[in-house]
């Protein structure tokens, strides 16, 4: 009897005791083409590079501004309907908000150093991260892998991102 | 908290491996922290270490990787294939630093 106790703490103990799992890898969706979605992004991989973790990067829908050669330097922080702001949305609409909203922020985020969408996309791409187009978006949009920076490695599909997100955590942003 | 054998001696290390105590720190800790990571340091490794040592002696904390890639001239691309366990918090481990605060 004691012995059967005694085997069954054995067997629950371990997964008590147990700490986390570290992460191993992580795929990050873009779905956004806001400014400061691209930023939350980009820092989460780039943050995961830096612990040795794998990065996967999918962009998808708005997302694929992010990595569209025309318009990555130009992504914008949302005004209207941007609860966040604390402006109201008549203000927010006003010519020119959005343009001053986003030299603010890009002012703020030159301050920490962090670097222009550009090269934080260079820079994850030489630490490792993987970074890829969404075909459906792509296909919407009329856009072909020649639309997207060198570093964008592949157009795949929502499968293909899936098999590329074995084991992975996946973030949606 | 844990000790880190060092020939002969032994110094104080936290939980992750990081040496409590930066005054610790000389080329020999180095070599034992980087062998403890599984990694033989190399000339280039040092370029790094040496970096974020005096980094740290100007600034008060350890470099992160773009500040040892942009000031220190180190590319990306040698951080990552030098420290494949993570560059950010290896770099600073192995300089006897604690890990950097900031996100790049």
């Amino acid at each position: 009897m004691a012995e059967t106790a005694e085997k069954l703490v054995q067997t629950l103990e371990p997964a008590a005791l147990v700490k986390n799992e570290p992460i191993k890898k992580v795929s990050i969706v873009f779905s956004q083409g806001a400014l400061t979605s691209a930023y939350a992004g980009l820092i989460l991989a780039n943050a995961a590079r830096m612990s040795g973790i794998d990065a996967c990067m999918f962009f998808t829908f708005f997302g694929l501004d992010v990595v569209n050669k025309k318009k990555l330097d130009n992504l914008m922080v949302p005004t209207v309907g941007n609860p966040s702001m604390g402006i109201p949305t008549f203000l927010g609409s006003l010519p020119g908000m959005s343009w001053f909203a986003t030299k603010m922020m890009k002012k703020q985020i030159d301050k920490m150093d962090f670097p222009p969408v550009r090269e934080m996309l260079e820079t994850l791409d030489d630490a490792g991260a993987e970074l890829y187009g969404c075909r459906m978006s792509a296909d919407m949009m009329g856009l072909t892998k020649d639309d997207f920076i060198p570093q964008v490695r592949d157009i795949i599909s929502a499968m293909d991102f899936y098999d590329k997100s074995a084991g992975a955590s996946i973030i949606f942003i | 908290m844990a000790e880190l054998a060092v020939n002969g001696k032994s110094v104080e290390v936290n939980d992750e491996g990081f040496l409590i105590n930066p005054a610790d720190w000389d080329r020999e800790v180095a070599e034992a922290l980087a062998q403890a990571s599984g990694i033989s340091l190399t000339e280039k490794h040092w370029v790094v270490i040496d970096f974020c040592r005096r980094d740290y002696a100007e600034n008060g904390e350890a470099p992160g990787v773009r500040r040892i890639t942009k000031v220190g001239g180190v590319p990306t691309k040698d951080m990552y294939a030098l420290f494949p366990g993570g560059p950010g918090k290896l770099a600073a481990k192995l300089s006897g630093l604690a890990k950097p605060t900031g996100c790049v």
